[in-house]
């Protein structure tokens, strides 16, 4: 699928993770950005990565079931006189 | 809380486990708050004591053999059957609803699909916002194997979502 050879297109790839993450130094980021506002094929598998990122983190949050926060509560103040570490 | 109930269900996939988890790292963190250090992060170390929890005792009580086959694509596995022909168009619609209409539950048990070295590291990074390093601590292990196994575990979520597309006609309708 991919017909273009840019030399900093593995480079960019290999970091995507990462990149995506907010595990690159601020100079890592910037070749990268660079990069990608000059290589279209690279900005569009960013783009997707970027959104699955996102959707995966936006459709995979949960409401409390109802009486868990007072079930819990109660179950810490019987808990109360005992100090051990398990 | 929903935060630590959220995780608790992705590793115990079943809600009654995953209250009782909950409850149990609770308490632990509860009793071992002498051993908090001011300064450090809460939410990862609490989201530390439910991991630990779970690895010790309700995975043990699941008593469901943990596979550790992972079913990975290759990079991009997602992109490359979904993105391609439409991103070279501009138009990005298409991926994008694609994306967007993966539903809740797809997303979900595509999660669980993953074995649990696999399917935690992703939950803390992509549904938590944990660094690579939180992580590491959470799970005890190292930095690189935290990027080795977000990576795969990425790559498997992928094939997973892909497969979910496929029964439901939705990566054909964006194909054809």
């Amino acid at each position: 699928m991919d017909t273009h050879d840019h030399p900093n297109c593995d480079d960019a790839r290999h970091t995507l993770y990462e990149f995506l993450d907010g595990e690159v130094t601020p100079d890592v980021k910037l070749q990268i950005k660079d990069h990608l506002e000059e290589c279209a094929p690279c900005f569009e598998k960013f783009d997707f990565e970027a959104e699955l990122k996102q959707v995966i983190g936006k459709k995979c949050q949960e409401s409390l079931p109802a009486g868990l926060t007072e079930k819990i509560l109660a179950a810490l103040r019987n808990d109360g006189g005992t100090q051990v570490t398990s | 809380m929903s935060a630590l109930y959220g995780a608790a269900l992705r590793m115990t996939r079943n809600s009654a486990d995953a209250e009782d988890l909950v409850q149990e790292a609770y308490l632990r963190a509860y009793r071992g708050y002498g051993n908090f250090q001011e300064g450090t992060n809460l939410k990862a170390w609490l989201f530390r004591i439910l991991t630990n929890t779970f690895i010790n005792t309700y995975r043990a009580k699941q008593r469901r053999p943990e596979s550790v086959d992972l079913d990975e694509g290759e990079d991009f596995f997602l992109f490359n059957r979904v993105g391609g022909l439409e991103a070279a168009t501009a138009n990005r619609t298409t991926e994008d609803t694609v994306l967007e209409r993966i539903t809740d539950d797809e997303v979900k048990a595509a999660l669980e699909s993953l074995p649990e070295n696999f399917r935690i590291p992703v939950l803390l990074a992509d549904v938590e916002g944990f660094s690579y390093k939180e992580i590491a601590d959470i799970m005890d292990v190292p930095i690189g194997t935290v990027m080795s196994r977000l990576h795969r575990g990425r790559r498997a979520l992928q094939k997973a979502l892909y497969e979910f597309g496929l029964e439901r006609g939705l990566v054909e309708e964006a194909h054809r």
